[in-house]
């Protein structure tokens, strides 16, 4: 019956596919041209377009951002700086493209990218084989990193956040025990719990109870019950925003009137919409507050809005201090050659980044704080920030 | 019905051209990577595996009929397949770090068992659907598709939501072209014999071919197997060419994807579809300096008016149902 009538169909077929390609248009604008003495080439591949696009474009502002301050400041070593970007769709075949592209057709002398970590996972051996050095803004995937020494990241890793909490429930909040409610889908969720247990005990607080779902649930009573009967100081719930919301629902509907606690994964305006005024007075971890009255951070915020018109996010923060960091780098490299920019990079030490001073340890991973933020009226008030404890976290 | 029995040395070079060809395909790859740069080489690379994945859809929805959404979803078989291959296995059968032609005969090996794999899971696929037309077929070859992603999106084992790192980088020229060869050498060999004129018969009029004593299904079922194959051994070299795989890289858009390049090439056409999954994964990235001048992204606009105006100009394909370089071919094997 296809057959029958095979032109028709593929047209509207076409048509069809044709339309959806055309609605993924590209937004940013990208400055290139053949790498010339006077200038030093970088390259970014950024998810600009696709389904990671609002974070693409957060963190491609913040590198732009960045890169205007540094030229601005006469460039590096009498040479202006060029970011050449590439859009990637969101899409891993493209990603590695574009990779390959800038490293062996543009020769950059760095790489900037990715956000999600999966990408910076097809990114890094690329980069890592051609001796390239890359750096991510904020892909928090262990595994990123050990692709190998030319790969470095500037945003703290998952298991981080479980420490920060932990440290931050006993010495903020006082809390003595405490409870867990993990997603056992979610290596994130697991990590964080693993570091919050191992931190909390050190600390001298006590687990409770550990009670456990999976992500996509959305009755979690029964877990609530069980943990209402321990009576926690507060619950630590390392999900997901869709999950942590109903969450806080139930358990106010328990009568359960203790703090929750959580990591950036709740970072979304949907935390508010689920989650309504059960969610008010809980916490959660992140990378940075645009509220935190540190001149730095409050002068990066000035420019960002002066620029792009908007509050600069967690993510555009972290694509600045990405290009910052690898700005510095750049300076102690005049000759530009890949082994010196890498050791220049990993020997990075107390670079006063906007999401805290930052320096990288011997796993390539940056040592810096967190920010713990309040849940307050439907949005996120910076509490504390949290240093790193003298030992490097994994 | 064969078209005329050749001289018996004619046949021998007419029947085993390929050993040659796969060899000149070899030095064609190592002198490419010498003097080419990487981003070439990859750029060759992702060529050969849409061709791959373009012929194998067409041998299903061109040449048999069965309008099929699935093959993302056997591409992610094969993909996976491969994968924990290489990551599992063969650290405990201590084959890693190989290099030349150990590695390629140890990948080939590990191919051929994602394509089995892979074609297994068509076998599974096709026994329902297969009895079903049209629409219905695509409805649940689409469903089965996107089951299997979220399969792999659940499984702790095969890495769930956050993917499969570290495959080591073994798809080289050789091995994609070499199985681009296979494939278009098989495809091409039984479409040129009693069976493959079974299987147009099946896409062309199936009450009449079974009139003749066609077996529809079984037919249809065979076509999907060896179609599921193919996508099996694509899926394989696309997860050692990207070196990371993740549930995302096949979702549905993948099907649409190799589908565009079935339906510009010319449903029915094996050199259509070799053409089409060309021109556009080439495409694609010529058209990249354009948005570096303009700093816009016309690449998906001109991507998308191109496919318009083809479709409008020829509605059956670049190539429709003809094969050119197959009789030139062999025209010119005829003459040696």
């Amino acid at each position: 019956m296809f057959r029958q009538n095979p032109s028709r169909l593929t047209f509207a077929l076409a048509a069809v596919l044709a339309l959806s390609f055309s609605a993924c248009k590209k937004k940013e604008s990208t400055e290139t041209s053949a790498a010339s003495s006077s200038t030093i080439l970088i390259g970014e591949v950024g998810s600009l377009t696709g389904s990671e696009a609002t974070f693409g474009i957060s963190t491609h502002n913040g590198i732009d951002l960045a890169l205007k301050q540094i030229n601005a400041a006469g460039g590096i070593g009498g040479k202006q700086v060029q970011v050449v970007t590439i859009d990637n769709q969101s899409k891993n075949d493209e990603t590695a493209l574009a990779t390959s592209k800038l490293i062996t057709q543009n020769h950059v002398v760095a790489v900037l990218g990715e956000v999600a970590s999966s990408r910076s996972l097809v990114m890094a051996p690329i980069a890592q084989q051609n001796q390239v050095p890359m750096i991510s803004p904020s892909s928090t995937n262990p595994k990123v990193t050990q692709v190998g020494d030319y790969i470095f990241r500037t945003s703290f890793i998952d298991p981080f956040q479980g420490e920060v909490m932990a440290r931050f429930a006993s010495e903020n909040l006082k809390a003595k025990k405490l409870a867990i409610l993990k997603d056992v889908k979610s290596d994130y969720s697991m990590g964080l719990s693993q570091f919050f247990i191992e931190q909390l005990k050190k600390s001298g607080g006590e687990i409770v109870i550990e009670q456990s779902y999976a992500a996509g649930d959305l009755d979690f009573k029964s877990q609530l019950t069980a943990i209402r009967a321990k009576s926690p100081d507060a619950i630590f719930v390392p999900g997901y925003y869709t999950e942590v919301g109903l969450v806080a629902r139930q358990a106010r509907e328990l009568g359960m009137k203790m703090p929750l606690l959580g990591g950036d994964g709740w970072d979304s305006p949907k935390l508010y919409e689920i989650g309504g005024k059960a969610i008010e007075n809980s916490y959660f971890s992140n990378h940075y507050s645009h509220e935190d009255q540190s001149p730095r951070v409050q002068e990066f915020v000035k420019n960002y809005k002066a620029a792009y018109g908007a509050t600069p996010d967690g993510l555009a923060a972290m694509g600045f201090d990405a290009m910052m960091v690898l700005a510095e780098a750049l300076k102690k490299t005049p000759d530009l050659d890949h082994k010196k920019l890498r050791d220049a990079i990993a020997a990075t030490k107390d670079h006063p980044g906007v999401t805290g001073m930052l320096t990288l340890n011997s796993e390539r991973n940056p040592i810096k704080p967190a920010v713990v933020l309040k849940v307050e009226n439907n949005q996120s008030k910076f509490v504390a920030t949290i240093s790193p404890s003298a030992a490097p976290t994994k | 019905m064969k078209k005329s029995k050749s001289t018996p040395h004619l046949s021998v070079i007419h029947r085993f051209w390929f050993i040659p060809a796969i060899a000149a395909v070899a030095g064609i790859g190592y002198g490419l990577e010498a003097g080419l740069n990487a981003y070439a080489m990859s750029l060759l690379a992702n060529t050969g595996i849409s061709i791959l994945l373009a012929i194998s859809l067409n041998w299903v929805i061109g040449i048999t009929g069965q309008f099929s959404l699935g093959h993302a979803g056997l591409m992610a078989v094969g993909a996976y397949t491969s994968a924990l291959l290489s990551l599992r296995l063969a650290p405990a059968l201590s084959l890693t770090g190989l290099t030349g032609f150990a590695e390629s005969a140890v990948f080939s090996v590990n191919l051929l068992i994602a394509g089995l794999v892979a074609a297994f899971f068509g076998f599974l696929l096709g026994l329902p659907s297969l009895r079903l037309k049209g629409d219905y077929l695509a409805i649940v070859t689409l469903g089965f598709g996107e089951v299997i992603r979220v399969l792999f999106l659940n499984i702790d084992a095969f890495g769930g939501a956050r993917g499969l790192p570290g495959i080591p980088n073994s798809t080289h020229f050789f091995d994609v072209f070499s199985w681009v060869l296979i494939a278009v050498l098989i495809f091409s060999r039984i479409l040129n014999s009693p069976e493959g004129r079974a299987l147009k018969a099946v896409r062309e009029d199936p009450i009449a071919a079974q009139a003749l004593g066609i077996e529809l299904f079984q037919f249809k079922l065979k076509a999907f197997v060896l179609g599921a194959f193919f996508a099996g051994v694509a899926g394989g070299l696309y997860a050692h060419f990207l070196q990371y795989i993740n549930p995302q890289g096949f979702d549905f858009n993948r099907s649409f994807e190799i589908m565009i390049m079935v339906v510009l090439g010319g449903m029915g056409s094996l050199t259509g579809s070799v053409v089409a999954a060309t021109l556009l994964t080439i495409l694609k990235e010529a058209l990249r300096p354009l948005q570096e001048i303009t700093h816009i992204d016309f690449r998906m606009i001109l991507y998308s008016l191109a496919l318009i105006i083809l479709m409008l100009l020829r509605p059956q394909g670049l190539f429709g149902s003809k094969e050119l370089s197959l009789t030139f071919l062999k025209r010119l094997g005829g003459k040696r």
